[in-house]
């Protein structure tokens, strides 16, 4: 078990390694210097030569790359082009606002997938569960920015029950965090129900039936643990998709997070900015995984057991 | 029904050949047998259809085109005149979505065929080749699979600039790396199989091997990965034209007929609306299909 642990980490390790070279390279190889944009058309050619050497810009590619990942490990991701600010103060602040709607999203999806999941399972063909699952079907097809806006005008334009835009209280993350988990909320209800169903035709199902506990018993006590291992897993692969689509949702709910900086990189042409947000994007979702592996084994006999 | 995306991986990489379960079931009649079974995967390939005609025939389809203006009428209402009201230069909606089907079909297809390719060609030498080829071109893909798809797509276009070529690209390099992983599991089961030993004995290449005995046998997957990609391409082109980083004017994909018809969203809602459930019909129907050739070409759901 430590030993796949370990294997893991250095694979994490090779991998984060690999996205901050294939960045570097790609926004590397954008022609035109960014020096230049950002200094616009009016400014002469000595500072735009002065500050390229400044930003060791002029240096060869792979001097630079090694500089950036050293001072990257120590927590220095360089300076905006744009905003002007250390890329580290804008991530920090960023990623709270990103970690909050992010979690509050999955503890949506969590609940009512799990939730729907369980319910539909126990009313298999059930008009109850045809409904849930058409539902969660709804979920799943359902793009972002469509969730997005359509919550937008219904609850916030219309009924005015929350905030159109921002997060100034947690009532502005209601919306958002909805529009992010409706899709895992789909994904996980379908999971819950087709794991649950299989669980549930087991021997040790008719055995603790046989020794007379109940069904909800059954239920909770037997089937659900072992039910819960593949909805486990899928949801760390969730992850990843919820870091995508909090681009679009912060974009529609005007919420200042990692996303968003992403798209004010991109349309700044801003670098440092773009790279910082992407590596701490995969950063995450790599670390995530890696959790989901120890969690994993923990709750899994067979693999705690395992070399 | 949809399924998680590792599962379906792993499922995908576990489908033969039939020749090679002892099962002469030939391709027509497994599609054939799949109509028959399952409807659902029927329905979304008469919509498929539907839509792949309504894209050729726009034209023909409605009385307005894709550009008249009718600065009189703008923003208007779905009425009997405009079925599905008309956009902020007074363009009919309806006529648009006809032929905004166009570029996002197109936009579904060549990505989802290009990465096929690719991933087809990198999956096959990495599994054959072994050792240094496999090790590098392995660690491209998981480093690629490591980021998420969106943000992903967001550097790539970033670095090419926007515009359909560029989108095409993008979406490419998105979505090889899942092909090459499928691709390479079946060339490392079947480059040990007899028949692959057998035609290295007679001393046929490396490169004809590839060619005609192990890709072949990749077929029936590499059927599902483009039926499957297509969807992911149509989503990430409309979620990037969405933020304005895909298709540019003027070129009109659903997805940026949503993102124009955003600043409308409370006096005109059916401008976002409107393309935003063609997108949400046209993925359910792609993944319904690819579900259904999914199960029909599985062989552990064929012995049921």
């Amino acid at each position: 078990m430590k030993h796949t642990l370990l294997q893991r980490l250095i694979q994490a390790v090779i991998v984060l390694t690999g996205v901050a070279l294939l960045t570097f390279v790609m926004l590397r190889i954008v022609p035109g210097n960014p020096i230049e944009t950002m200094m616009g058309e009016h400014a002469n050619v000595e500072t735009i030569q002065r500050m390229t050497a400044e930003m060791g810009l002029d240096q060869p590619l792979h001097v630079q790359f090694f500089k950036y990942v050293a001072s990257a490990f120590r927590g220095d991701f360089g300076t905006s082009y744009s905003l002007g600010k250390p890329v580290k103060q804008l991530l920090n602040s960023a990623f709270a606002n990103t970690l909050t709607l992010a979690l509050f999203a999955a503890l949506f999806a969590w609940i009512v997938g799990i939730g729907c999941g369980i319910f539909s399972a126990l009313r298999k063909n059930h008009l109850s569960d045809r409904l849930f699952m058409g539902f969660s079907l709804l979920g799943i097809s359902l793009p972002v920015f469509m969730a997005a806006m359509l919550l937008q005008y219904v609850f916030a334009f219309r009924l005015h029950w929350v905030p159109i835009s921002g997060v100034d209280s947690w009532k502005g993350f209601i919306l958002p965090a909805i529009a992010l988990g409706w899709n895992s909320a789909g994904q996980v209800a379908q999971m819950t129900r087709t794991s649950l169903l299989e669980t549930m035709q087991e021997e040790y199902i008719d055995t603790a039936r046989a020794k007379g506990r109940g069904p909800a018993g059954v239920v909770v006590l037997h089937a659900l643990r072992n039910a819960m291992l593949p909805v486990m897993t899928m949801m760390t692969i969730q992850l990843s998709g919820l870091l995508s689509g909090a681009v679009i949702t912060e974009t529609v709910f005007s919420i200042n997070g990692v996303g968003r900086l992403m798209v004010q990189a991109i349309s700044g042409r801003d670098i440092p900015l773009l790279q910082g947000t992407s590596l701490l994007a995969t950063a995450v979702v790599i670390i995530g995984s890696l959790l989901a592996d120890c969690l994993y084994a923990v709750l899994d006999p067979r693999i705690r057991k395992e070399g | 029904m949809p399924r998680d995306k590792r599962e379906q991986m792993k499922k995908v990489a576990d489908i033969r050949l039939e020749s090679q379960i002892g099962e002469e079931e030939r391709f027509w009649d497994l599609m054939r047998r799949m109509a028959r079974e399952n409807k659902t995967a029927l329905l979304s390939f008469a919509v498929i259809v539907l839509m792949t005609l309504a894209a050729v025939f726009a034209p023909l389809l409605t009385p307005y085109t894709e550009k008249q203006m009718d600065l009189m009428n703008r923003l208007a209402a779905p009425s009997a005149k405009h079925l599905l009201g008309t956009d902020e230069g007074g363009r009919d909606v309806l006529t648009r979505l006809l032929f905004g089907t166009r570029v996002s079909l197109l936009i579904g297809v060549v990505p989802a065929l290009l990465s096929l390719l690719l991933g087809a060609v990198l999956g096959v030498l990495a599994g054959y080749k072994g050792g240094l080829t496999d090790a590098v071109i392995m660690r491209i893909a998981d480093v690629t699979l490591a980021f998420p798809s969106m943000l992903l797509a967001m550097v790539i276009m970033y670095s090419l600039g926007g515009g359909i070529m560029n989108v095409f690209l993008t979406l490419t390099l998105v979505n090889w790396a899942n092909v090459a992983r499928v691709v390479r599991a079946h060339t490392l089961r079947l480059k040990n199989s007899e028949f692959a030993e057998a035609a290295r004995a007679i001393g046929v290449p490396g490169r004809k091997i590839m060619q005609r005995h192990i890709l072949p046998n990749c077929l029936p997957s590499l059927l599902v990965l483009f039926t499957l990609n297509i969807p992911a391409s149509i989503l990430t082109e409309s979620s990037l034209s969405f933020l304005g980083l895909g298709i540019q004017p003027p070129n009109a994909s659903w997805g940026l007929m949503i993102n124009t018809g955003r600043q409308y969203l409370y006096n005109a809602p059916w401008l976002c609306f409107v393309p935003g459930a063609a997108i949400m019909l046209i993925v359910l129907a792609f993944n319904f299909l690819g579900n259904g050739l999914l199960d029909v070409l599985d062989p552990r759901q064929k012995k049921q």
